[in-house]
């Protein structure tokens, strides 16, 4: 079972708000590389692996994305909360999210797409869902590059580049899990 | 000033905590490190008293019995993590 710890990972404290950005960042949130997407990808993939280190990688890095799903929850939120209407209605593409969600954090895109498991795969291969993984924390490595461009305010950044660094070190975990992997196959014996 | 100190004591929490999650990955991959292992063991500890001092002061911090709570329940509590100032406050 999962148990709730009533404290962000890594602190998000935003003064100033930004409609157009949190629409940005929400991808993150339930986009296709977000961190729902990473999180129900690896715990998905759990009861596949082989061996006990994979198993207990999948488990906790699937933990720790819930962990940043929240981070991002609380960055769109504090981004939006405040945002004069004449700023949203002013943007053609904010006024439509603005229409469907309000304020809140739905997860999907800031463009309204939804979220969907077809953005993940559990294969039942341990090699194939490794190397999903790691071409998985590559693509919100990049994402979070592209939101760092976006952004120009300290507050934004500064729990956007954390995350970003994250995303390095789950795919240097996966890089050692998918070796042992590959140790494991070749110590099968057949008889 | 109580929300302040509430604060300070959260970024222990966190520093230390990012430590012990930071080994347990990597001792995930790592099941032999004996220099890992001291370090994670060594973190637990300070991590259980960090969590103690601050159940005491502010209430449970983990739901579900994993921490005491006075009268009235204190879970309940505002600020949540996602509301700005649950990490704002004077130093």
């Amino acid at each position: 079972m999962w148990l709730y710890e009533k404290k962000l990972q890594y602190p998000v404290n935003i003064k100033k708000p930004n409609y157009k950005l949190g629409a940005a960042i929400l991808n993150q949130f339930g986009g296709p590389d977000g961190e729902l997407a990473a999180s129900l990808r690896y715990l998905s993939q759990r009861p596949s692996m082989p061996i006990p280190e994979a198993k207990a990688m999948l488990n906790d890095i699937g933990t720790e994305e819930l962990a940043h799903f929240e981070m991002i929850q609380a960055m769109v939120h504090q981004l939006m909360k405040d945002e004069p209407i004449e700023k949203i209605a002013a943007d053609g593409a904010t006024s439509v999210y603005y229409t469907d969600h309000g304020r809140a954090t739905w997860p999907g895109t800031g463009t309204g797409v939804p979220w969907t498991a077809a953005y993940i795969q559990s294969k039942g291969d341990p090699i194939a869902d490794i190397y999903e993984n790691m071409a998985a924390e590559q693509k919100a490595r990049a994402t979070y590059e592209y939101l760092i461009d976006l952004a120009d305010d300290p507050d934004v950044i500064d729990p956007l580049r954390w995350l970003r660094e994250r995303e390095v070190v789950h795919f240097q975990r996966f890089g050692e899990i998918m070796n042992k992997l590959y140790e494991w196959k070749d110590s099968k014996k057949c008889f | 000033m109580m929300q302040g100190s509430r604060e300070r004591l959260l970024n222990q929490i966190r520093a230390i905590e990012f430590t012990t999650l930071e080994l347990n990955l990597f001792l995930n991959s790592h099941p032999d490190n004996q220099q890992a292992l001291r370090d994670f063991n060594n973190g637990v500890r300070q991590l259980k008293a960090l969590k103690n001092e601050y159940e005491r002061r502010f209430g449970p911090l983990v739901n579900f019995g994993f921490g005491y709570s006075r009268c009235p329940w204190q879970w309940i509590n505002e600020p949540w993590p996602w509301e700005a100032d649950s990490n704002r406050g004077c130093y």
